[in-house]
């Protein structure tokens, strides 16, 4: 953790040489990243219902899946970038300074650009919460904190999960792009709009449902598709707690794996 | 690189003998051909990331047509493979980018665009040529696996006129040569800004909204929507995308191939301006 900070206070300081870059990129950002956004509303400009959904709804189920996606990129994001640390060897030196090499690489490049994509998400996230229709009780009020923090390390866990196969297949960046960029994508839109063998497999294989899905039908009081116990609805803590001892487990194994070339 | 090195070590064409200026420019294509194609797995973990999105996008816009049936005169099953071919198209035409702009940005840090200026072989064509022999590449795997998939999950409308697969096949390589004529433009801009990555991530957008790659320009409100149909993105997917779908015939599919045939064209020429604009000032350092 703290091995973490000091690289990413460091890569920090060398970015905040060049202020008005950096705020021009974080502006274009929040400018890229609001087009998901804009397609949706698009689509509403000609329904006002996505799978039983409303806008406010759906723009829940956008926030909360780019807000934890975006807060995972930005903390263990640069994970992805093993495949070409083990190519070019750079991963050895990593391996012989004293400090955690996992913490090492996901502050690699550590890069304040990528707030860019968890502040638009916010901004669509309060304007969500004052749109909604919903009958506050405390239990829905506390999920939402526990929704984002949960949902940041199941995608966090994803990013280093995914990046410890590089040290067996070097070339799977682009796979693991499907289960972060395209799990978000898949969670903006509501369960009720895809196959049933698709929204299990996001419950039991690749837990993504526990992101935002499944504590949104508790949130927004809708019924769950799939018909699973209510207990599922608060489970995302545990989801997370897993997916994070998974990502451990792989990333040891990997690295005890790990034969650098010498030299 | 070993390619090129062998080609600058020729005496310089001087145009008479066209034939074997085009064997040259064949011998570069095919070049980037096999080198697109020694990255096998690379493409597989692609093609498997297109196919998730294709599935995720087609139960969107499915469901989008389930509450509007016939939205943008799309029918259900037109609408699913309208985000089918899109996938295919992606990485072919180069929607959001890459390809030879990867190449050209490494050889300015380098410096190596100075030798690149130098070669009896002209730059833009050389480009274009590394560019057609990736896509070729690519539209083999990236394009079809997806859209094999796309139609055993979905209910997808393949032509029903066995010849609109050639004019399908033209109207991708026109959309080829549009999207390399806008990515040569932005790279060129390396020549004054030294480096074009910001440039690149601005038309990145502009490309994938524009291209109705995200969303077909038929469903844009208003002035949003006639200023995607005339700008040159729209050559990208919505034209080829639409020219599979059959939605134009005659005079309409003769207009659809003239509109990407002239920002082609121009944007190719522009190209060529802007070459011509930034050899003259290049500098080379030291040596």
């Amino acid at each position: 953790m703290r091995s973490w900070w000091l690289c990413a206070r460091m890569w920090m300081r060398s970015m905040m040489a060049y202020r008005a870059s950096f705020v021009l990129n974080l502006l274009a950002s929040l400018v890229t990243h609001s087009l998901d956004f804009v397609v949706l509303v698009i689509m509403f400009r000609h329904t006002d219902q996505l799978g039983g959904w409303n806008l406010p709804e759906i723009a829940f189920l956008y926030a909360t899946a780019t807000f934890s996606l975006g807060m995972a990129n930005l903390l263990v994001g640069s994970a992805d970038g093993l495949g070409v640390r083990i190519m070019s060897g750079s991963l050895d030196t990593m391996l012989i300074r004293p400090a955690p090499a996992l913490s090492q690489l996901c502050a690699e490049r550590f890069s304040l650009r990528r707030l860019g994509r968890p502040l638009q998400a916010a901004i669509v996230l309060v304007w969500s919460l004052a749109a909604l229709d919903v009958h506050w009780t405390w239990d829905r009020v506390l999920l939402v904190p526990v929704l984002l923090v949960c949902g940041t390390v199941i995608f966090g866990a994803i990013f280093v999960g995914g990046a410890t196969v590089q040290f067996w297949w070097g070339e799977s960046k682009e796979i693991q792009n499907s289960f972060t960029y395209g799990g978000a994508t898949l969670l903006h839109y509501p369960p009720t709009i895809f196959a049933k063998e698709l929204v299990a497999g996001a419950v039991f294989g690749v837990p993504l449902a526990f992101v935002n899905w499944l504590p949104s039908l508790r949130i927004l009081d809708r019924p769950d598709p799939l018909g699973l116990p209510t207990a599922f609805q608060y489970a995302s803590p545990v989801a997370a707690a897993v997916c994070v001892a998974a990502a451990g487990f792989a990333w040891r194994a990997g690295l005890r794996a790990y034969r650098g070339t010498g030299s | 690189m070993q390619n090129a090195a062998l080609v600058g070590a020729r005496p310089p064409d001087t145009g008479t003998s066209t034939g074997s200026a085009l064997g040259l420019y064949a011998a570069v294509a095919r070049g980037a051909f096999r080198r697109y194609s020694t990255y096998r797995a690379a493409t597989l973990a692609g093609t498997f990331t297109n196919t998730v999105f294709g599935i995720i996008l087609a139960s969107s816009f499915l469901a989008l047509w389930q509450a509007r049936p016939n939205l943008g005169g799309y029918d259900q099953s037109q609408a699913v493979t309208y985000i089918w071919v899109s996938q295919g198209l992606l990485v072919t035409v180069a929607v959001w980018g890459g390809g030879f702009q990867d190449d050209v940005q490494d050889r300015f840090r380098s410096g190596d665009i100075a030798v690149d200026l130098y070669r009896p072989v002209d730059f833009q064509g050389w480009w274009l040529a590394t560019d057609l022999g990736r896509a070729a590449f690519q539209a083999l795997v990236r394009g079809t696996v997806p859209m094999l998939v796309g139609a055993l999950v979905f209910r997808t409308r393949m032509p029903e006129h066995p010849l609109t697969w050639v004019f399908f096949l033209l109207s991708v390589l026109l959309a080829l040569l549009v999207s390399f004529g806008v990515r040569f433009l932005v790279s060129i801009t390396g020549f004054w800004l030294h480096d074009s990555e910001g440039v690149r991530s601005v038309m990145l957008v502009v490309s994938m909204f524009f291209s109705g790659m995200l969303l077909p320009i038929a469903l844009f409100p208003g002035w949003l929507g006639d200023l995607g149909r005339v700008l040159p993105w729209a050559s990208l997917v919505q034209v080829p995308t639409d020219v599979f779908l059959e939605r134009a015939s005659g005079a309409g599919l003769l207009g659809a191939f003239g509109f990407q045939l002239g920002w082609a064209v121009a944007l190719l020429a522009a190209g060529r301006g802007a070459q011509w604009l930034a050899t003259r000032r290049v500098v080379v350092q030291g040596g």
